[in-house]
């Protein structure tokens, strides 16, 4: 097990720039997730830490070491793909016991090493069998098993529940989660899913466009976005522009034309002075009620249900103030409001997060 | 009606096609002096006489040989090329793949003098190893054409699996590329033989006098005499020719069979 250090990381293919200037800090026995976009530069930060590519400038460091020029097989990492990458002339213990060839692991303990890992996955039995022989879930089961029977410094995950269908994926989650604390690794985890980075994860790497848009807790990057991409990416957001009006007592006062003065916690609403400002509420947060219902405590602005999207559990209401379209996702209590109903829009301010303005 | 007559249409095709080998065949078991119809008897005689034929013997060892050395070749240069083009970034690679594999469609007299020339050119006489290298020539781009198509299917993340579990980049390719790819070799190597001992225009060009192999002795005997040992020459050329890929393209499906790809 080992810490994972990026500092200045630049990865240039020809004149494209695939990241620019990463710096991470990744604790020993972290799960770390690097969230984002397709084509953000997640894959290519974890690609340059497996030593699959080559970083144009800066260092990368495993347990305080500057791996660089330490080529992939001599840097003992266990990887999973999205795709599995099983041997497919290989069965299945053959597959797990291949890293301890290259290793110093007496025969006597490879059997009973791989059987271990097998376990681990809750895949005992399937030894002798092929990979064709298993279903995807079982497939990256295995990959697993293979990654980690080599006891690796760091674990890293390119997409691997991606490849797997609805059901199965938040089952491996939680395997996936269980096995990983188990055995404690440092682990490097990428997806573009965001409800998988927020269950995981220690901590998220929120990145775009090869940039690094906020490092932190699930609940931080959720609650506290730092930017106007992360805000939107993480779950649906409505972003209203507005003026900061200045701090009084420990909130912020942000005057927006839809809802006048909120006063969001000044932790939530770092960086900001007086001028230009947006405004971040949450869809979920943004709650729709009959008119005349009571809204002790909370700021409210009439609305018009433009259009209905049922989803079962909840529902995504798009509601028109003036000309401005908002969106609010509720949980439903017996039935939706049918379009066009004028409603009341509701929020409190301790659920808003406030951003500097452009 | 119309698909009878199709059918019926289809089946003179195919006669059309096979009753000369099968003719040949059936001949080369004929007990007459003349490799003729009518058929006197059924015999073994000239299987017999083709095995005491000293000039047919050594130009079966001369064209066994050179088939194997150019099998041998060019799948190495086979592999190693789709590897290079298919694994690594060459600069025009396109263009060396259509180089590689234009000797397929350069018609082969033209190839064959073309080399000769060149090499009267240089000043190197023809001798064995130039004739192999013809062959080579000629074998390659099949060799290329069948394991860069399994290459292209063979994922890339596999072969980083195996470096990331420890294996060297030449640990990597000894136990996962190569196993992964080698129904195609085995099938590329099947061919370049299969094409060698099969070839005559090439070879009457680039053999070196005194050098026969079994298309040119066969070539040779024909201007005497068509003797009934030609006949049994030729089936033995059809069971290797015919049999042996089949028994290739036999084995290699038991192979991926075992490996499921």
């Amino acid at each position: 097990m080992s810490s994972v250090t990026l500092k200045n990381i630049v990865k240039r293919f020809g004149t494209f720039t695939a990241v620019h200037q990463a710096n991470l800090e990744i604790p020993e026995g972290d799960f770390v997730t690097l969230l984002g976009p397709s084509g953000c530069g997640k894959t290519t930060n974890l690609r340059m830490i497996a030593g699959l590519l080559d970083p144009t400038e800066g260092e990368i460091q495993i347990g305080g070491k500057r791996v660089n020029d330490i080529p992939i097989h001599k840097r003992n990492l266990g990887i999973v793909f999205q795709n599995y990458a099983l041997f497919p002339h290989k069965t299945v213990a053959e597959n797990v016991a291949f890293g301890l060839k290259y290793r110093d692991v007496p025969k006597s303990e490879v059997a009973s090493r791989v059987q271990a890992a097998l376990d681990l996955v809750q895949l005992p039995d399937v030894g002798d069998r092929y990979p064709k022989a298993l279903s995807g879930g079982q497939q990256q089961r295995i990959a697993l098993a293979r990654a980690i029977v080599i006891e690796p410094d760091v674990l890293l995950l390119d997409e691997p529940l991606s490849a797997l269908d609805a059901n199965l994926r938040e089952d491996m989650r939680v395997e996936l989660k269980r096995i990983q604390s188990q055995i404690g690794v440092t682990t490097v985890f990428v997806t573009h899913d965001q409800s998988e980075a927020l269950a995981m994860s220690d901590k998220i790497v929120v990145m775009s466009a090869g940039r690094i848009e906020q490092v932190g807790t699930p609940e931080e990057v959720y609650n506290t976005p730092a930017s106007e991409f992360v805000a939107n990416f993480l779950g649906a957001s409505n972003i209203l522009n507005g003026t900061c009006l200045g701090k009084t007592g420990s909130d912020v006062a942000v005057e927006t034309p839809l809802f006048g003065s909120v006063p969001v916690p000044a932790g939530k609403a770092s960086g900001l002075d007086h001028g230009p400002a947006k405004l971040v509420l949450r869809s979920e947060k943004l709650t729709l009620l009959a008119p005349g219902a009571d809204t002790t405590g909370m700021i409210t602005a009439p609305a018009t249900v433009e259009t209905v999207d049922y989803q079962g559990q909840t529902v995504r209401y798009f509601i028109r103030m003036g000309d401005t379209q908002l969106q609010a996702i509720n949980l439903i209590d017996e039935r939706p409001f049918p379009e066009g109903t004028e409603v009341t829009a509701a929020f409190r301010a301790k659920d808003c997060a406030a951003l500097p303005g452009a | 009606m119309g698909w009878q007559l199709i059918r019926g249409w289809a089946i003179l095709v195919y006669i059309f096609m096979f009753l000369p080998v099968a003719v040949v065949v059936l001949l080369s078991f004929n007990a007459s002096q003349f490799g003729s119809f009518p058929m006197t008897g059924l015999s073994f005689r000239w299987f017999i006489e083709l095995a005491n034929n000293e000039a047919i013997l050594r130009a079966f060892r001369t064209s066994i040989i050179l088939g194997l050395l150019t099998a041998l070749i060019s799948t190495t240069l086979g592999v190693l090329a789709s590897l290079a083009l298919v694994r690594y970034r060459v600069p025009g690679a396109n263009a060396i793949s259509t180089l590689l594999i234009a000797p397929i469609l350069v018609p082969e007299v033209v190839l064959a003098v073309a080399l000769l020339l060149f090499l009267n050119f240089l000043g190197i006489n023809k001798s064995f190893t130039l004739l192999l290298f013809g062959h080579v020539i000629f074998t390659l781009p099949f060799v290329i054409l069948v394991v860069q198509a399994r290459l292209i299917s063979i994922k890339r993340d596999v072969e980083e699996a195996a470096m990331s579990l420890g294996a060297s980049p030449r640990q990597t390719f000894f136990q996962i590329t190569l196993p992964l790819m080698m129904p195609a070799v085995l099938a590329g190597g099947l061919f370049a033989f299969t094409i060698s001992f099969d070839d005559i225009t090439g070879t009457l060009f680039w053999k070196p006098g005194g050098v026969e192999t079994v298309p040119t002795q066969i070539f040779a005997m024909l201007r005497n005499s068509i003797s009934p040992e030609i006949n049994a020459l030729g089936t033995v050329m059809i069971v290797m020719t015919v049999g042996l890929p089949l028994l290739g393209a036999a084995i290699a499906r038991q192979i991926s069979k075992k490996s499921g790809t």
